[in-house]
């Protein structure tokens, strides 16, 4: 490994070769402004917010890709640093919407904090011209407005990074803009939802579809009776929204803010998440047995579902036809849980807390709404970053809440549901009940090392008793899907029996809803990793840790389910889907 | 300038389609080649309408979305069909002060279109143009190869009759 010495604001560092003056400086606790850079998939050196002064160069560098040098003195603090960047600054102004006083991402602005930090008083000083603005809330999940777009092309990128491609830079110039081919709304291309170029943005030009307006009034209302439930992944995300350390595990204040926010019942989508598994599981021992179409792949992550339906639709009899936890969560409240409290399923009604953008799309599908017509599974679908802006505005100090226990029956979750939020837990949850069922012989060893951890594709085998080899992949991110399901398509060489796939890599833990850390956040730090830990850590110390030794489980299936894959279960638990196009015409 | 998107029904031959599949089939493992590509397949349909793109895309295996982006940076691609009577403006310096601009305004009135654009017809197309050599007639303008020189507003609507008589819509 070849080092690199140089200076940088006069103090020596040594680097290794090939690292950029951005890089370096962190070494040393300097913090460079950038507004464009994503490590590894956004290095276009475009935003020029990042220049910096390099001894002997004839202008200012782009600090982010710049390679660092022997001998090289570099200063990032200098006046003419400083005033490059304000400029830069006032030109990003220029042509953006400065409708900040309730932009969602006021407070969490990128533009707006760098704006802040360099003194920009005077946000008119280039005023002109203004091109055309596109704003498109054509779809399920998200709106884009490029009125507020400051073409970073991070939410490109983002989107390339998933090998979904569906938004672009168009046209050239004054006239460049984000946009989709032929300038079609997103509805109308094959965005799967998955929200990765929402939390990449820096600025308000890319939000999620706010329906926390429904949900206040569902609140308001005294004759209908509200539900709330939270997936396994949001107790070690909300935290961050309250400034709290990435990781922090906030069940028991979560539970407590949506108690004083005012739903009747508080749930837990482990319930729904140790179901799925009941449900998948046997799904699997049936296909297995019966000679049904193998591998079976998870269908718990709705972005990959939209994925597989708009590029591989001739693959679709491979997904397991288990609806998702948020979705058998929602059925379950409206017909098990209203039937045993004596409530009107129509007069209920629930909400998914949900780290993810994909799900706004899911409960909305046709084929959810298990008890009637009119009677969605689950009513409104929030993610992460609503949730905490319900409890900011209602005034709830989070930090400084009570823990406080869900509501049951439908809670109680168990190891296995907890680690649903990370890619390879479904897996593992679905390992811990499959193979104990297979062989009936009693799992000993719980941890399914070779499944967890952040890489995009796991592979694994593992002998069972009375079946031999089960060989399983597990996949996250669309990029890593392609891969596996390009393999399918060919035939499945490596034999697999069944695939864990979740559209955003690194699993819901990194999904399209949840809070928003700044890039330079993202760039140096695993967030996915580091929140996964967390769901590990809990799974770790929760008294049941596989599905079906769950006592709520025992219940469900006793008192009213029957068994798993009953009819009953199937016509409330399960679900189908349909080809879609790659773009309408 | 954005560029107009044609509105005009896609009306490719299986004739044509085969070429660009020839195309696309010599290049679809080289992404370098996409604007190659495009470029012959703009000689083949006169334009990149939606249809077109998306069997470069779906060929070459590069997302629509990338192909678009090359057809919108690059002025060399339209993504309208140029009319059978393409008239060019010349918004050249000389023909710009000799009162161009209400030239082709006007034209824009009376075919209503805008700059890059083709009448659903089929039958015109406008752009602007850059010199075309004929300053001493400023303003100018050439509807096909024939040039028409010293115009006024009011003078459009007669030389477009011509055009229209000889395509049977007057």
């Amino acid at each position: 490994m070849a080092l690199v010495n140089l200076k940088i604001n006069n103090v020596p560092v040594q680097v290794e070769a090939g690292s950029t003056i951005l890089e370096a400086a962190r070494t040393l606790q300097i913090e460079i402004p950038t507004l464009c850079y994503l490590k590894e998939i956004n290095e276009i050196g475009a935003c020029r917010i990042c220049m910096v002064e390099v001894k002997g160069a004839r202008s200012l560098v782009t600090a982010c890709v710049f390679p660092v040098a022997e001998g090289m003195e570099v200063f990032t603090n200098t006046e003419r640093v400083r005033n490059a960047r304000k400029r830069t600054l006032e030109l990003i102004l220029s042509t953006h919407n400065k409708d900040c006083l309730a932009c969602v991402r006021s407070g969490n602005c990128e533009l707006q904090a760098l704006c802040k930090e360099f003194g920009v008083d005077d946000t008119d000083y280039y005023k002109g011209a203004n091109p055309d603005f596109y704003f498109d809330d054509s779809a399920a999940h998200m709106v884009r407005d490029n009125s507020k777009c400051i073409l970073c092309r991070r939410c490109v990128a983002a989107c390339d990074q998933q090998c979904i491609s569906v938004i672009g830079a168009n046209a050239r110039g004054f006239d460049t803009h984000i946009s989709s081919a032929f300038d079609k709304d997103l509805n109308d291309v094959s965005c799967i939802s998955c929200g990765q170029c929402i939390v990449n943005c820096p600025t308000g030009a890319i939000v999620e579809k706010d329906e926390t307006a429904p949900v206040l009034r569902a609140l308001n209302d005294p004759e209908v009776f509200t539900v709330v439930h939270t997936a396994p992944s949001i107790r070690v995300t909300l935290g961050e929204a309250f400034g709290m350390h990435i990781g922090t595990n906030v069940q028991g204040k979560m539970v407590a803010a949506l108690r004083r926010l005012g739903f009747d019942k508080v749930f837990d989508t482990d319930f729904g998440a140790d179901l799925t598994i009941m449900e998948e599981a046997n799904e699997l021992i049936e296909r297995v047995q019966n000679g049904g179409v193998l591998p079976m792949i998870t269908s718990c992550s709705p972005g990959w579902v939209k994925y597989c339906e708009h590029y591989y639709p001739d693959l679709l009899a491979h997904l397991s036809s288990c609806k998702s936890p948020q979705q058998m969560q929602g059925a379950i409240i409206k017909s098990y849980y209203a039937e045993k409290m004596g409530l009107d399923p129509k007069k209920i009604f629930v909400v998914g807390i949900m780290p993810c953008t994909a799900k706004k799309f899911e409960n909305k599908r046709d084929h959810q709404h298990a008890n009637g017509p009119d009677i969605p599974d689950v009513d409104v679908s929030l993610t992460t970053r609503e949730l905490a802006r319900l409890i900011d505005t209602a005034g709830i100090y989070f930090k400084n809440l009570p823990d406080e226990e869900y509501d049951n029956p439908l809670a109680d979750g168990t190891g296995a549901a907890v680690i649903f939020g990370a890619t390879g837990g479904v897996m593992e949850a679905a390992l811990r009940t499959a193979v104990e069922r297979i062989s009936g012989q009693k799992l000993e060893h719980l941890d399914f090392e070779a499944v967890r951890g952040t890489q995009g594709i796991k592979e694994a085998t593992y002998p069972v008793e009375g079946f031999g080899d089960v060989k399983v992949c597990v996949a996250s991110g669309t990029k890593n899907a392609k891969s596996v399901m390009d393999k399918l398509r060919a035939g499945n060489p490596d034999g697999w029996h069944f695939i864990e796939i979740m559209g955003c890599p690194g699993g819901c833990v990194n999904g399209g809803g949840q809070p928003v850390q700044h890039a330079v956040v993202r760039n140096f730090r695993d967030l996915k990793a580091e929140r996964a830990k967390s769901l590990y850590a809990a799974d770790k110390d929760l008294p049941v840790r596989k599905s079906h030794e769950s006592p709520a489980m025992k219940m469900i299936y006793e008192e009213f389910l029957g068994e798993p894959g009953s009819h009953k279960a199937h016509e409330l638990l399960h679900t189908k889907y349909e080809g879609r196009p790659k773009y309408k015409a | 300038m954005v560029k107009k998107i044609s509105k005009i029904p896609f009306s490719g031959t299986p004739e044509q389609e085969a070429q660009l599949n020839a195309v696309i089939a010599s290049y679809k493992d080289d992404p370098s080649q996409l604007m190659t590509v495009m470029q012959k397949a703009q000689s083949i349909y006169g334009y990149l309408p939606f249809e077109v793109q998306v069997m470069i895309a779906d060929g070459m295996d590069i997302p629509l979305e990338k192909v678009y982006g090359v057809s919108t940076f690059y002025a060399q691609f339209a993504l309208s069909p140029a009319g059978k009577h393409p008239i060019s403006v010349c918004l050249g310096t000389a023909c710009y002060v000799k009162g161009a601009q209400a030239v082709f305004e006007h034209l824009q009135e009376l075919l209503g279109i805008g700059p890059g654009e083709c009448t659903p017809d089929g039958v015109f197309s406008l752009e602007a143009c850059r010199c075309i050599g004929a300053c001493g007639l400023a303003p100018v303008m050439m509807i096909g190869d024939e040039v028409y020189g010293n115009l006024k507003p009011d003078m459009l609507a007669g030389i477009l009759e011509k055009y229209k008589k000889m395509e049977g819509i007057a």
